[in-house]
């Protein structure tokens, strides 16, 4: 319980700190392909993230949250996608960039961390020297001072003989090492931004925590904001001082953590949290899963997505679009939310 | 894969076949991505051991190979033979201590005698000085066929896979009509343009012969790389371009063509015997080449096969001992075939 109190501390820091470094303003992405409908992915997401401050977005697998993060990276193939809105990153809008200015930002001021750690790390090049490959580009540093830093970094990110290990290819370490390595590469120019893609999925159930402890150390200790997509709200619980719930390619409920977990609002929220298995329920006990798929979805435009599968839907959620609501500090996208627990 | 390179059918066209070998470069990823699940498995463990590269494990089951060892033995003597040839040699490959004994009408080719186990040739040489030191000629024809082979099609392979789009298009189009003429034919229509034959052209013209062989194997494995996570990561980062193509795309789509250099070393060789054979070599017997020995023992075969037989056999050994080792060496290489 120790804990929680200092991540409200955090949250608070976050809630009286500056003006936002990242504003998200109404992000669609479309997927255009010949002879098909396009494809809205994303459809019109807003959201902030102030300096410091650790951001979910939760949601199942095709809600959009990874194409989210690859929008704001710039990095989604310009063939075949339109990419529409505005991505304020300290005031400057990363989607009017040319090409090269954003080349020079990604890696120094916003840096990415992938789902798979040993598909992305280069496999026929020494990890020491892809943490320098890094620190080479952006702050123009000799290879001898940037392995120095490499060194460092992997020295930081809790790779035990980081001496030897720079020299080690991805192949010759496990899986959390290669992890940390990924980590350490993201934060070698100490970026303002981190965006990490689902970091622990593909690890253990150990090494995950471990990564989150060091993600979250690492954070707090160099002021990074960072945006973590993820479908477990386990690591939201742990990590996020805010998290938005993605479904269908629009936010349906974004509330700081505590608010969100004790209350969830959207029937969408509630049937994520409702279907995580709990300990104390009793043997023979059914979970609760939110029944049919995302391929139920109505579309946006004339109803809401989720109204198929939800337990609470009326005959307006079928009929009419809801609007994002803002409903006592939390922004709500809901005809019928879930009624307060009194 | 459906036309798989082992069980390739005789109708498979040569374009199946290069692009079925360069899937295999993208499984290579494929295959590190099913090694992922076993890692896993055991991330609990924080010292991860010693992990086994493709390589090291390649290497593992090549030592053990029969196949492997026996292409490799043969490559090695040649090579050795090559290089010392003329040296061990016992007779000046010029010089004609048997022609004393040629007689244009009833002993053309002085036959087997003590001190010349293989006998002559027709103008009174050391047959077994001229193969042994013929080596050498054969092994730079093929060599140097073999890298120019490979360096222009690296060059239009980077080229393609690298910057796609039209460049892409237009490269691999030109490539297409390059596979569709036989590969003899190609080489013998550009050893034919240039005004005197020579070992330069044959070179060239088998060069040629290799190039598309070569882009469109690199352009298959660059795609595949090109949609990697590795490179999506360096993207992330805002490594250059360039920076792209030549240290995170090129080195790892390097792995099939280096078979395939192997594999192509035996065809230079034996093309080239072919040009020389069809007198489109080199002119000057003062070096001695396999394939131009053959050529010039078309006038007393019938009569002398064994003119023809010995650089022949030359020949068909090295083609096999550099093919032996090309095809365990890709079957080693290929993470589908690991068991």
């Amino acid at each position: 319980m120790s804990q929680t109190t200092s991540y409200a501390s955090t949250s608070d820091a976050a809630r009286h700190g500056d003006e936002p470094l990242l504003q998200v303003r109404d992000l669609k992405v479309t997927f255009k392909r010949q002879g098909e409908e396009p494809f809205v992915a994303v459809d019109g997401i807003d959201f902030d993230v102030r300096p410091g401050q650790t951001v979910g977005l939760v949601g199942e697998s095709g809600c959009g949250k990874s194409v989210t993060s690859l929008a704001i990276m710039g990095l989604l193939p310009k063939r075949g996608n339109r990419v529409e809105g505005e991505v304020l990153f300290n005031g400057t809008d990363l989607l009017k960039l040319s090409d090269s200015d954003m080349r020079d930002r990604r890696g120094q001021e916003l840096a990415m961390i992938f789902q798979d750690p040993l598909s992305s790390l280069n496999p026929v090049v020494p990890v020491g020297l892809q943490v320098a490959e890094v620190l080479e580009r952006h702050k123009g540093m000799s290879r001898k001072a940037a392995m120095v830093v490499a060194r460092e970094m992997l020295d930081k990110v809790g790779i035990p003989d980081p001496d030897r290990r720079l020299k080690d290819y991805p192949h010759q370490m496990s899986g959390g090492m290669r992890q940390r390595a990924l980590i350490a590469i993201a934060l070698a120019c100490e970026p303002r931004l981190l965006i990490a893609d689902e970091p622990t999925t593909a690890l253990d159930v150990t090494i995950q925590a471990q990564i989150l402890t060091l993600l979250k150390d690492l954070v707090r200790e160099t002021g990074t904001a960072l945006i973590m997509i993820t479908h477990d709200l386990g690591v939201v619980a742990g990590l996020c001082d805010e998290v938005n719930v993605l479904y269908a390619g629009r936010i349906v409920e974004r509330a700081e953590r505590h608010p969100l977990f004790e209350q969830p609002r959207h029937p969408y929220t509630n049937g994520l949290l409702e279907s995580i298995p709990k300990l104390e329920v009793g043997r023979g006990e059914r979970l609760n899963p939110i029944p049919g798929s995302v391929a139920d979805n109505l579309p946006w435009t004339s109803a809401c997505a989720f109204a198929p599968r939800c337990l609470n839907a009326l005959e307006v959620c079928r009929e009419q679009t809801p609007q994002l609501e803002m409903d006592f500090g939390r922004a709500l996208r809901c005809f019928n939310p879930v009624e307060v627990a009194r | 894969m459906t036309p798989s390179p082992d069980r390739r059918r005789f109708g498979d066209s040569k374009k199946d076949r290069i692009d079925a070998l360069a899937q295999t470069a993208g499984s290579t990823a494929g295959g590190a991505q099913g090694g992922t699940v076993m890692t896993v498995a055991d991330a609990g463990r924080v010292s991860g051991g010693e992990g086994q590269s493709l390589i090291a494990s390649a290497w593992k089951r090549l030592r053990r190979n029969p196949v492997f060892l026996t292409g490799a033995a043969i490559t090695f003597v040649f090579i050795v033979l090559a290089i010392i040839g003329p040296w061990i040699a016992p007779y000046d490959p010029v010089a004609q201590p048997l022609l004393s004994q040629v007689r244009r009408q009833t002993n053309p080719v002085p036959g087997p005698q003590p001190g010349f186990p293989l006998g002559g040739d027709d103008v009174g040489r050391d047959l077994l000085s001229r193969l042994l030191v013929g080596g050498r000629q054969t092994l730079i024809v093929g060599v140097l066929a073999t890298l120019g082979g490979l360096f222009g099609g690296l060059t239009l392979g980077t080229l393609a896979g690298a910057i796609g789009g039209w460049v892409d298009s237009l490269v691999m189009r030109i490539v297409d009509v390059m596979l569709s003429i036989p590969g003899l034919i190609l080489a013998v229509s550009i050893a034919a343009i240039a005004a005197s034959p020579s070992q330069t052209t044959v070179i060239i013209a088998i060069a040629v012969v290799q190039i598309p062989i070569f882009a469109r194997l690199l352009r298959g494995s660059m795609l595949a790389q090109r949609a990697s996570d590795h490179v999506l990561a360096a993207r992330a980062l805002g490594v250059k371009p360039h920076a792209i193509v030549f240290r995170h795309m090129l080195p790892n789509s390097l792995g099939p063509v280096i078979v395939q250099a192997t594999l192509v070393l035996a065809t230079a060789i034996i093309e080239a015997a072919g040009l020389s054979f069809l007198g489109l070599g080199n002119p000057d017997d003062r070096q001695p080449e396999w394939g131009q020995m053959l050529g010039q023992a078309q006038n007393y075969v019938s009569d002398y096969p064994h003119l023809a037989i010995y650089p022949a056999l030359c020949i068909i050994v090295v083609a096999l001992g550099f093919t032996l080792m090309g095809e365990s060496l890709r079957e080693a290489l290929d993470p589908k075939s690991r068991r």
